[in-house]
């Protein structure tokens, strides 16, 4: 134990004169955070839109102006039928794109439901369901002012107590913004850089200046070592994670819903999993620069893109669905968002616990073995 | 008492042989020094030793355990100091003898005692808190063996602990690896510098991974040379040289700063002797030439030579 200490202390001691390791601890993530957490809204901010008008009406043409008129929808062309609509689709030329009925404007005007069609291209998950819901805002927006408009014309200036409105909700990020489901998703990323290159880089490290070797010649144990290098890490991590989270609070307003305890202990079991990543890494590369290759490009990449970070699982082709059920950051980020945004618990996330602690159990014990077969 | 008994130890890299069946045996408390070129297998063999490489076949006994069975045994009684400087540079000269104080178990009191000790052996008394990093090289190597005895091992490894370090520096060193051996500290030691080789009581010379030579100074001087060697001076240094080394009468001849040395077959007895057929031979005027006692740079160059 004492021996475990020393490393730690002699951990901090590096750190402390490591300018580097704190900018990567305590500024980058902020930066991150702000910097994913803007760019995240500014690719759903321009939805390119068709529109197909089979009533050629004075409503139809209110209604398309106050698409165009959001913020959000961009009215790239019009159409003058489904085959010339497939094709834009087809083509990746529209997001979405509106058809409007003949009888569109006579339903409205005799006060009949009318009806519309939206069709998204739903290739990139994320982004179609905001606009599908940008979309149903828009148009309950719209079908409000209809009525009040048709009201004042009969001359009732206020509205009839026990009217009923459409009211459309959208679930767990109720402004719409793909910022809600990208900013907790943060927090997982940066415990993943933290825990997971960073250690592979430290470890690595030592073995290129010739400074494990001085450490294996010792009698210490394998797993003193291990222990050593990797708790100052957990320590980091978690320190970046609280930074992260008052972060996410602050500058945008993203309040942690659910049990802040779970969340931890969901973390803590996550970083076996990246603490033995870091630590495989770094018994199969020679120096840092590989390493940190490897970790980006071999591991962090795929492992982000795989665990529905950005796209989201069930829109990736079937094979790697089925790797993306051995990716634990997948079952973090559910646990992640779960509690974050939903407010959701322990109950609500057992597979994705059970999953997370399996996972990062199995992958720990492995690079242990290796790490340790390494140093004999 | 033996302190290290290599038996066959053979390291192989794929299908390169980086060290090939070598033995030998090093006594207690004795400076025992490891020679040969570049790329010889100095530091494979020296990692093996230590439990850094596991031995692809043949096994050692290091202060009576077997480097391939008692590992975990041979760590406690060995110290290591290697090639590169392997001290923390981003830590104070203070912080890493603490490091590696707390690593091999001392605190307190003997931790105190040995850090003063080591300050002192490493001039570095009063800068404790000095980066390792900043510090001048010789400074650095007593640093570090001073760390890497730490724990007072009965045996320390000094791969190539002189590289690169001054000639006042390395003078310097060489009295606190004397004084160790004189503790009864068991010292083996690496090293390119010839004349280094001198102040150790045995040495064994590999080349491409096997021993091709061992014994003490004097004998290996006596054992590995019967015939004359010449020092020679001319005017016409360099082209004496080129043609010396086609002679049949010359076994081998090197340059040794404004002289060449000149070992001869059998034949030859006399300096007159020689300074007539070169001079005959070649048409260059030689300005001086005497007998010389071999050094061990002349053995070694003899052995290296003789083996092409
Ligand atoms: N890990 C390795 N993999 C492959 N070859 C190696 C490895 N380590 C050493 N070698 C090779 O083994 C040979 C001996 O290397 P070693 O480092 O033992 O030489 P040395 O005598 O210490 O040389 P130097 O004086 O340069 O330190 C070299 O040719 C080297 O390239
Ligand atoms: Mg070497």
């Amino acid at each position: 134990m004492r021996t475990i200490l020393e490393i730690i202390k002699k951990e901090f001691a590096q750190f402390k004169r490591d300018p580097k390791m704190f900018g990567v601890i305590l500024v980058a993530p902020v930066m991150q955070l702000i910097f994913l957490g803007f760019a995240a809204t500014l690719d759903v901010k321009v939805i390119k839109t068709y529109i197909l008008d089979n009533d050629h009406s004075d409503r139809s043409a209110e209604l398309v102006r106050e698409f165009s008129s959001s913020q959000y929808f961009r009215i790239d062309g019009y159409v003058s039928d489904y085959d010339e609509l497939t094709k834009v689709m087809d083509g990746g030329n529209a997001l979405i794109a509106f058809v409007i009925p003949s009888g569109f404007e006579k339903d409205i005007e005799s006060g009949k439901t009318a009806e519309l069609q939206a069709i998204i291209n739903g290739s990139d998950g994320n982004t179609s369901s905001i606009a599908s819901g940008y979309a149903a805002s828009i148009i309950s927006s719209y079908s409000n002012k209809i009525m009040l408009n048709k009201l004042e014309l009969r001359g009732v200036k206020q509205l009839p107590a026990g009217r009923i409105t459409a009211d459309t909700r959208v679930w767990y990020n109720p402004m719409l913004l793909s910022r809600y489901f990208m900013v907790p998703g943060i927090v997982g990323l940066l415990l993943t850089v933290i825990t997971l290159i960073l250690t592979s880089l430290a470890i690595v490290k030592e073995k290129e200046i010739g400074t494990l070797e001085q450490i294996i010649v010792t009698p210490i144990k394998p797993y003193q070592i291990i222990a050593g290098k990797l708790i100052p890490f957990v320590i980091m991590g978690f320190i970046s994670v609280v930074i992260v989270i008052t972060a996410m609070r602050v500058i945008f307003g993203i309040e942690v819903r659910g049990s802040l305890i779970f969340l931890f202990i969901s973390a803590f079991f996550y970083i076996f999993t990246t603490l033995g990543l870091g630590l495989l890494i770094s018994t199969i590369t020679k120096n840092q620069q590989q390493a940190m290759m490897v970790a980006m490009f071999g591991v962090m990449m795929p492992m982000v893109f795989l665990s529905g970070f950005n796209f989201q699982v069930e829109n990736m082709p079937e094979a790697f669905r089925y790797i993306s059920d051995f990716i634990s950051l997948k079952y973090f980020l559910n646990i992640i968002r779960g509690v974050i945004l939903k407010g959701s618990g322990f109950t609500d996330h057992i597979h994705d616990f059970i999953m997370i602690i399996v996972l990062g159990t199995l992958i720990l014990a492995i690079s242990i073995l290796r790490f340790n077969k390494r140093l004999e | 008492m033996n302190s290290i008994v290599a038996d066959n130890l053979t390291k192989k890299f794929g299908s390169f042989t980086s060290v090939d069946s070598v033995s030998f045996s090093v006594k207690q408390g004795e400076i025992f020094g490891f020679l040969g070129a570049n790329g010889a297998g100095k530091s494979t063999t020296i990692k093996m030793l230590c439990g850094l490489l596991e031995p692809t076949s043949g096994d050692a006994a290091v202060g009576g355990y077997s480097i391939k069975k008692e590992a975990d045994k041979v760590k406690t009684v060995i110290g290591y100091m290697s090639q590169r400087f392997s001290l923390y540079n981003d830590l104070t000269v203070g912080e890493n003898i603490n490091f590696f104080g707390g690593v091999y178990g001392l605190y307190g009191n003997s931790l105190k005692e040995r850090r003063e000790w080591i300050l002192d052996i490493a001039n570095l008394r009063g800068k404790e808190n000095t980066l390792t990093g900043s510090l001048p090289g010789g400074v650095k190597q007593r640093l570090a063996l001073g760390t890497a005895v730490i724990h007072r091992p009965e045996i320390v490894f000094l791969d190539e602990p002189t590289s690169g370090v001054d000639p006042v520096s390395r003078r310097s060193f060489w009295e606190l690896i004397h004084s160790l051996s004189e503790e009864g500290t068991t010292v083996f030691v690496t090293t390119h510098y010839l004349e280094e080789a001198e102040f150790c009581s045995n040495i064994i010379l590999i080349d491409a991974g096997r021993l091709i030579a061992e014994g003490n100074s004097k004998f290996l001087k006596s054992n590995y040379i019967t015939n004359k060697i010449f020092e020679i001076r001319s005017p016409g240094l360099i082209e004496l040289l080129d043609s010396a080394k086609k002679l049949p009468f010359v076994e081998d001849v090197s340059i040794f700063g404004n002289s060449i040395h000149l070992m001869v077959t059998s034949e030859i007895e006399e300096a007159d002797d020689l300074k007539n057929r070169l001079e005959s031979i070649t048409g260059i005027k030689l300005t001086g030439i005497e007998v010389i006692p071999p050094s061990l740079e002349d053995v070694f160059i003899h052995l290296l030579e003789g083996k092409k």
